[in-house]
């Protein structure tokens, strides 16, 4: 008698392995086939054309009904199957039993239905199936309908992409910090969303979905961080769960999918598996090339055939017309591994591969992948690329080709961007310079202007004008930022502005990095750029901090570190003195050290105490002096008129007032500032960044002051008759800075730089132009301006960041 | 023979970050790329002893925070005209799980 096969599941795999089946031994088995959904089995791959009215769904049906009644297949669709009777060897389902020589269970998955509430309202839907499609597209053709997608993998991207395309209004949530982070990397991530956004999709990534809110029906997600987005549809793509119900239930093995052998089978040897709901080796897939190689093996093994599933290397293309993006291979793993990387800004174009012993182990790919299977076939193959290493990354039409343009970020360049701030002169105007006969810098400046004032912008005039003369102008050599570009801190600062350009991989990848992610020298950089240009948009990287800054506490020799509680004005009181003291005695101190910036160090404290004596210090009302950080330090002041029978002014208050003010601000290095109340200057004021002397007219404000390696004295910035002007003129300076200088220049070196007189026209002079300065400074201030000990004294920040990850000195002896 | 011991979840440790599991001979430093790779070096500069973990995490380097040697965190050598190494630890990471080898650490203790 010929034996019963059931299969439950008529999808994909199921699809591919009743062909192979029916192939290899059309009478082996009398086949039942019991399937979810009313229809047979489509592409499933090709749901995302359909939704974007690319393809229908005739169009990507592999096996219909007929087909499988060619095949003497009893086709039970529209039936699930509800129970395995292991022991009886038959299924049950709503019309009863049916009995099986062998079972092959192939369900599938069913989308990650994130838990917060709502989750279950009408309008909530995932993306797997032909009813899903359906559901989305009848949302879309209400006009002005939203659509909030919930994940940007894959999946949920082609998802927003057709119905952006079928005119919704789209937002991507997504909860890592680049999209698709599986298969890209931060830099390709980085040109997706752009290209995404550029066609009117709403990405947020980081976003945290705390709730789907709606009574009847969905009409709004709401995030962690309060911001509500109305929405007519919510697709679930955060990613795919095996559908194992039907398994566990039988009492089979199950982790996250079924477990099954090389052979597919189950832990029951007359039950199989295959498809999305097994796990082999530990592992669970969700494309389809290992899934037809499965569904080719188990039609092997239900002929008592040999055969073993080996998980093959598996691709990612995203399916979306007119984005071209390829990724293949782990780039988790592997010691010993390098990576080639090239980035054409021009053509967004980004093209990485990564090595191990001269064989291919990933590629991405962003913007021109038509070289992808070249590099597919050598991973593939482990093919030795020892050979042609040099220009592997230029593909197989340049072998020993081209080098990489080191002028492509400047030429890249919309005629448009902004190259000099201070006049306000765009690369147009200098293209059109130099057609005009311009040929060097002294030319450009005369005739424009660019370049004429702080003089920053020099670097990218030089390389406008070597983009465009091509081998007619050589750029005098200025040294570049870092070994991983070609341009300078000035150019690069530009770039972010002119461009507007919001994150570290958006800046390497425009400005042409030649490096994955930076280095130790232009990451602090790039970050305090980001922050000072964008001080609501960006977020601090704390990883691309230097560890002073990173752990808001100065690193010793001995690896310990120390607290210092901010003394505002260098005032402090008996209460204050005791916490101090207290602390001291409680996390054994071992120095107590007074400063030359008026306030008290504790040094030699150990990493994990520093949370809880941050925390004690708080208690007492005190905050962290930044005594660490490149921003402001210190407003070191005299008695004043409070005290002194020589003060002219209340120094103490203007020197408390600056620095309530100017606190926890970050700055190109170091800022410190002091406050005499009269010309005997007991504050030692001349020889700070920034020092003001009180005379009985007024205030004189001075810059540029010096007193480590280099010695200097302050120079004249202006003379004013109230303290509020003290304030504004400071508070402009400061701000100035923070958007002019270079990272680690201090305000000496800066000023030497752009000239005294420029920062004069900007910070005294022009009253519109210092106010305007002074409100920059006060926006970046409303995130800054706070204590990052109060904000990682946490319980949560212990755990995730003072504390050692584990103590295994604390193991019983072996 | 490995020993393999679970001191964390991969998570616990932020990319291009770094974290110690103290022993009893001293502190060994767990670091995470930006891409997700793993390794484990003793936390203690070849120069003067600097805490490694808490340096800069650039590609599959680490630059020490006291004096700025650039260590590699694949061999435990010094990089560029600096000369120096220090000892690693095989790491490796399951089911998000990091997983220390520590034969080395047992057999110095022996020794």
């Amino acid at each position: 008698m010929t034996r019963k096969l059931v299969v439950i599941g008529a999808g994909m795999a199921s699809g591919q392995m009743l062909e192979s089946l029916t192939g290899i031994a059309p009478d082996a088995y009398d086949i039942t086939l019991f399937g979810a959904e009313p229809r047979g089995n489509y592409n499933r791959i090709m749901l995302s054309p359909v939704l974007a009215g690319e393809k229908s769904y005739d169009e990507i049906v592999t096996h219909d009904a007929a087909w499988y009644r060619d095949q003497g297949i009893t086709c039970r669709f529209g039936e699930p199957v509800v129970k395995i009777d292991r022991s009886q060897k038959h299924i049950v389902s709503a019309a009863g039993v049916t009995p099986y020589d062998k079972l092959v269970i192939a369900t599938g998955s069913a989308s990650f239905i994130i838990p917060v509430s709502g989750n279950d309202l009408p309008g909530v839907i995932g993306f797997r199936d032909m009813d899903d499609v359906e559901q989305m597209l009848a949302a879309a053709r209400k006009p002005g309908g939203k659509a909030v997608i919930i994940g940007g993998g894959l999946l949920g991207l082609e998802a927003a992409a057709a119905l952006n395309g079928q005119g919704m209004e789209v937002t991507v949530l997504h909860l890592m910090g680049n999209l698709m982070e599986r298969q890209l990397d931060p830099a390709a991530g980085y040109l997706l969303q752009k290209e995404l956004e550029s066609r009117g999709i709403t990405v947020i990534c980081k976003a945290f979905t705390k709730a789907i809110l709606g009574k009847e029906h969905v009409d709004a997600v709401l995030l962690e961080d309060g911001t509500i987005l109305g929405a007519d549809l919510v697709v679930m793509a955060a990613g795919i769960r095996p559908e194992t119900r039907v398994a566990t239930d039988a009492g089979l093995h199950v982790e996250r999918g079924i477990v099954v052998d090389d052979a597919m089978q189950t832990s029951d040897p007359d039950i199989l598996a295959v498809g999305e709901c097994v796990e082999h080796n530990e592992t669970v897939y969700g494309l389809v090339a290992p899934l037809f190689d499965m569904a080719k093996v188990l039609a092997q093994s239900l002929i008592d055939e040999p055969a073993a599933f080996v998980a093959p290397a598996v691709s990612t293309k995203l399916k979306v017309t007119g984005v071209d993006l390829f990724s293949v291979g782990d780039f988790a793993e592997g010691e010993g591994r390098e990576d080639i990387v090239f980035r054409d800004p021009a053509r967004g174009i980004y093209k990485r591969i990564i090595l191990r012993d001269d064989k291919i182990i990933g590629v991405v790919m962003y913007g021109d992948t038509s070289d992808s299977s070249w590099f597919f076939a050598k991973l593939k193959a482990g093919e030795d690329i020892g050979d042609i290493r040099d220009t592997l990354i230029f593909g197989p039409a340049f072998q020993g080709g081209a080098q990489a343009d080191p002028l492509a970020a400047v030429a890249a360049l919309p005629l448009d961007a902004e190259i000099c701030g201070c006049n306000g002169v765009c690369k147009g105007s200098i293209v059109t310079a130099i057609s005009d006969g311009a040929t060097d810098l002294a030319a450009i400046k005369a005739v424009t202007k660019a370049s004429a004032s702080c003089g920053n912008c020099s670097g990218l005039v030089e390389q406008v004008l070597a983009s465009t003369l091509g081998d007619g102008f050589v750029v005098p050599a200025e040294s570049p930022m870092c070994g991983c570009t070609t341009l300078t801190h000035e150019d690069v600062r530009r770039i972010i502005k002119s461009q507007a350009l919001k994150t570290m991989p958006a800046v390497m990848q425009e400005c042409g990095w030649s490096s994955l992610c930076g280095c130790a020298s232009c990451r602090p950089a790039l970050n305090f750029y980001l922050i000072a240009e964008w001080p609501l948009d960006y977020a601090d990287d704390a990883q691309s901090r230097f560890v002073n800054e990173r752990n808001h506490a100065n690193i010793q020799k001995d690896g310990t570190f120390s607290v210092l509680p901010r003394m505002w004005g260098g005032m402090t009181t008996p209460d204050e003195l005791r916490a101090i003291a207290d602390a001291a005695d409680k996390y054994n101190v071992p120095a107590v050290k007074v400063t030359g910036g008026q306030r008290i160090d504790l040094l030699g404290v150990k990493k994990e105490d520093l949370p809880d004596i941050w925390a004690d210090l708080n208690e007492a009302g005190m905050v962290s002096g930044h005594a660490y950080s490149k921003g402001l330090r210190t407003v070191k002041t005299c008695v004043g008129t409070d005290f002194c029978r020589f003060g002219t002014q209340d120094s103490t208050g203007l020197g408390v007032k600056l620095e309530k003010i100017l606190w926890g601000s970050w700055t190109p290095h170091k800022v410190k500032l002091g406050v005499s109340g009269c010309p005997r200057n007991c504050a030692e004021a001349t020889c700070k960044d920034i020092g003001i002397i009180c005379v009985d007219s007024g205030f004189e404000v001075s810059v540029a002051g010096a007193a480590g390696m280099e010695l200097k004295q302050t120079e004249a910035l202006a003379k004013v008759a109230t303290e509020q002007e003290a304030i504004d003129v400071t508070v402009a300076f400061v701000q100035l800075y923070r958007e002019n200088a270079r990272y680690l220049h201090r305000a000496y070196k800066w000023v030497a730089k752009v000239g005294l007189d420029w920062v004069k026209a900007r910070v005294v002079d022009d009253p519109e132009q210092r106010a305007a300065l002074c409100a920059r400074f006060e926006l970046s201030q409303s995130v800054y301006r706070q204590d990052p000990w109060a904000a990682e004294s946490t319980p949560e920040f212990k755990e995730k960041k003072w504390a050692p990850l584990t103590d295994l000195t604390l193991e019983a002896a072996e | 023979m490995n020993a393999w011991i679970d001191i964390a979840a991969l998570n616990d440790i932020p990319r291009q970050g770094a974290r110690v599991v103290k022993t009893r001979l001293g502190c060994v430093a767990i670091f995470r790329t930006g891409e997700d790779q793993v390794f484990a070096l003793d936390d203690s500069c070849p120069h003067k002893n600097g805490a490694l973990s808490e340096g800069i995490v650039h590609g599959a380097s680490v630059t020490c925070p006291l004096h700025s040697w650039v260590i590699s965190l694949e061999t435990g050598l010094a990089l560029g005209a600096d000369e120096g190494q220090v000892a690693t630890h095989q790491v490796r990471v399951e089911q998000g799980r990091i997983l220390l080898d520590a034969t080395r650490l047992a057999a110095k203790a022996v020794a």
